[in-house]
């Protein structure tokens, strides 16, 4: 039983040794980005005075004539082919509203998702009544993203055995900027639990499935008890992907499983200063690591 | 209060992991989250403080006024209560929607504090029947993440040690009225010392202390328990829909006695250290 008080510090700003060339352009909301009348302004910019000013914080993009401005701290803005996690909001007649940390809830239709058994075969009537067996209110799912409807409401598919329901675990709720876009967005950690970087900012963290789960397609959850040392992996890469966003660094497998690594020096002498590690300030040592490894990877 | 959904199978993940003694956070049943703690961040009030507990953030602001103590009750001075639950904690406490949360938590508020046993009330009397210190106390929500309970209580014991309410003398002037008259010197005041409050949880057949809005979701019942410095129980609440077996209702008490008997001093500490560095102290405030 303990209580950890401290009186609050001031959060230095860090500053890396970055070179001109890698300098991003960085602007305000009301930062001049230029005064040329020539440019065609995209999303993000206003015109003021006949200057092109800046609405949104963030860095600037310029592509040919056209100058935009992509927001750092944004709602997800999907993509076809990005895999999110999501929680299910509503059900409705022959879909499910999912809340995916976008402007409008996305839509899992259920002609999107898989049968159990695996039987290809047109939705009856019958289907539509036992919607609510297979997801409820409240559920997680994994899901990718099919097409975006004209209103910018995203459309989510299942149709895949590595999609699905999920089973037990922990939901980290993070910023979309800080997920990399990788090749694969499930991985197995080598420190023995399973973590899936959804698009959408929201990190699912689980225990590695035994071989004979692999087959279900998600439509089987264990509740069996997860065994002690998975959950303290488990609670261990939870205030490491916390401290990691804390200090904005870029998440992908590598840095996670770095800041995983560095954090097992802080062993269970009190577990309590697990936490108070990651929100204090290992960020330096871990930016620099990710930004050596990047530099590696160019 | 907001309210997050939770899905079946991260309540049985949740529900073992309590009764394993590992919370998703690493921690321990009966530890606290991460706290931070500075006073004096509100100029215009007699005493200030701002407390941070895990993601929940709890302002309060003290002022002490002179008035009429209460008619059934004239030789002791009484606290003022106002909750505001700020729409920067979550939009559901937009408008008025934050208007049934700050009464109960205010209702709460009167309940433990206005209790002789939970601070010395004679304390603030001047002259029985005429004249007693009334401290309006304003809390401020600024953010929402689970045990409001007990961030309040820690901010309001650190913001009484952060006012200091200065001596009164009782002179009678020529004409027979009294005249109040308070000391000049800055150092001749009191402190008021108040006790803690204690959220306890029940989730499955264990109970858990400074619950987070998940393991919110997966209890049934709670109950709040105001604890002194001494280790004695001033008053007893329980919230919630579910019910609670009297057995637990023992066991949770005893529970809730140690670990508010263990956060005292602490945080008395933590006070007396800040206030050490005077003038050297970096203000952290609200842009830290």
């Amino acid at each position: 039983m303990a209580v950890d008080m401290r009186l609050p510090t001031v959060i230095k700003a860090m500053s890396l040794s970055v070179s001109a060339a890698d300098r991003k352009d960085m602007v305000v909301p009301g930062d001049v980005i230029t005064s040329d009348t020539g440019f065609m302004r995209g999303h993000g910019t206003y015109v003021d005075e006949d200057k092109l000013t800046a609405s949104v914080a963030g860095e600037v993009q310029r592509v040919d004539k056209l100058i935009c401005v992509r927001p750092l701290k944004t709602r997800f803005n999907g993509e076809v082919g990005d895999v999110v996690v999501g929680r299910i909001t509503e059900v409705q007649q022959k879909r499910w509203k999912v809340e995916t940390n976008s402007r409008l809830d996305s839509v899992l239709l259920l002609s999107s998702v898989n049968l159990p058994g695996g039987e290809l075969r047109r939705r009856s009537a019958e289907d539509e009544l036992t919607m609510r067996e297979y997801l409820q209110e409240g559920d997680l799912i994994s899901a990718e993203v099919q097409s975006v409807f004209s209103d910018g409401a995203l459309s989510l598919h299942t149709r895949s055995l590595k999609y699905g329901k999920l089973g037990q675990g922990v939901l980290v709720q993070l910023s979309p900027s800080l997920i990399k876009r990788q090749k694969t967005h499930f991985h197995n950690l080598p420190c023995g639990a399973s973590i899936i970087l959804g698009n959408n900012g929201f990190v699912w963290l689980y225990p590695t499935p035994g071989q004979q789960e692999e087959e279900a397609g998600g439509f089987y959850t264990s509740l069996e008890p997860v065994s002690l040392s998975d959950r303290e992996v488990i609670s261990r890469l939870r205030n490491c992907l916390l401290a990691l966003a804390a200090h904005k660094v870029l998440l992908y497998d590598t840095s996670v499983l770095y800041c995983y690594e560095s954090s097992l020096q802080h062993q269970n002498q009190n577990r309590l200063h697990w936490p108070t590690w990651c929100l204090q300030g290992n960020g330096l040592v871990l930016h620099a690591r990710s930004v050596q490894t990047l530099k590696v990877n160019r | 209060m907001a309210t997050v959904q939770v899905s079946e199978a991260e309540k049985v993940y949740i529900l073992h992991g309590i009764r394993d003694d590992l919370r998703v956070d690493g921690r321990g049943c009966e530890d606290y989250r991460h706290m931070e703690v500075e006073t004096d961040v509100v100029s215009n009030t007699d005493g200030s403080a701002k407390v941070t507990l895990g993601h929940t953030a709890v302002l309060v602001g003290i002022k002490a006024e002179i008035g009429k103590p209460r008619p059934l009750i004239p030789n002791e001075g009484y606290l003022e209560f106002f909750v505001d639950c700020s729409a920067n904690a979550t939009p559901e406490f937009e408008g008025r929607g934050g208007e049934e949360l700050g009464t109960e938590l205010s209702n709460i508020l009167y309940k433990v504090f206005n209790n002789e046993h939970s601070l010395d009330l004679r304390s603030l009397c001047i002259s029985p029947g005429e004249h007693c210190w009334v401290l309006y106390v304003d809390v401020l929500l600024l953010q929402c993440d689970g045990n409001l309970y007990d961030a309040i209580s820690i901010a309001i014991k650190a913001a009484l040690f952060n006012t200091k309410i200065p001596r009164v003398h009782i002179s009678s002037d020529d004409e027979g009225g009294k005249e109040i008259e308070l000391s000049d010197d800055p150092y001749d005041c009191m402190r008021v010392n108040v006790s803690c409050i204690v959220t306890l949880c029940k989730i499955g057949h264990r109970h858990v202390v400074d619950a987070t809005l998940q393991e919110k979701a997966c209890s049934v019942a709670s109950l709040i328990i105001s604890v002194t410095h001494k280790g004695v129980i001033t008053c007893t609440r329980k919230v919630g829909r579910g019910s609670l077996d009297p057995e637990s209702i023992c066991e949770m008490t005893e529970a809730g006695r140690r670990v508010g008997k263990a956060l005292h001093s602490p945080l008395i500490k933590l006070l007396q250290q800040e206030e050490s560095l005077g003038k050297k102290r970096q203000k952290v405030g609200f842009l830290g």
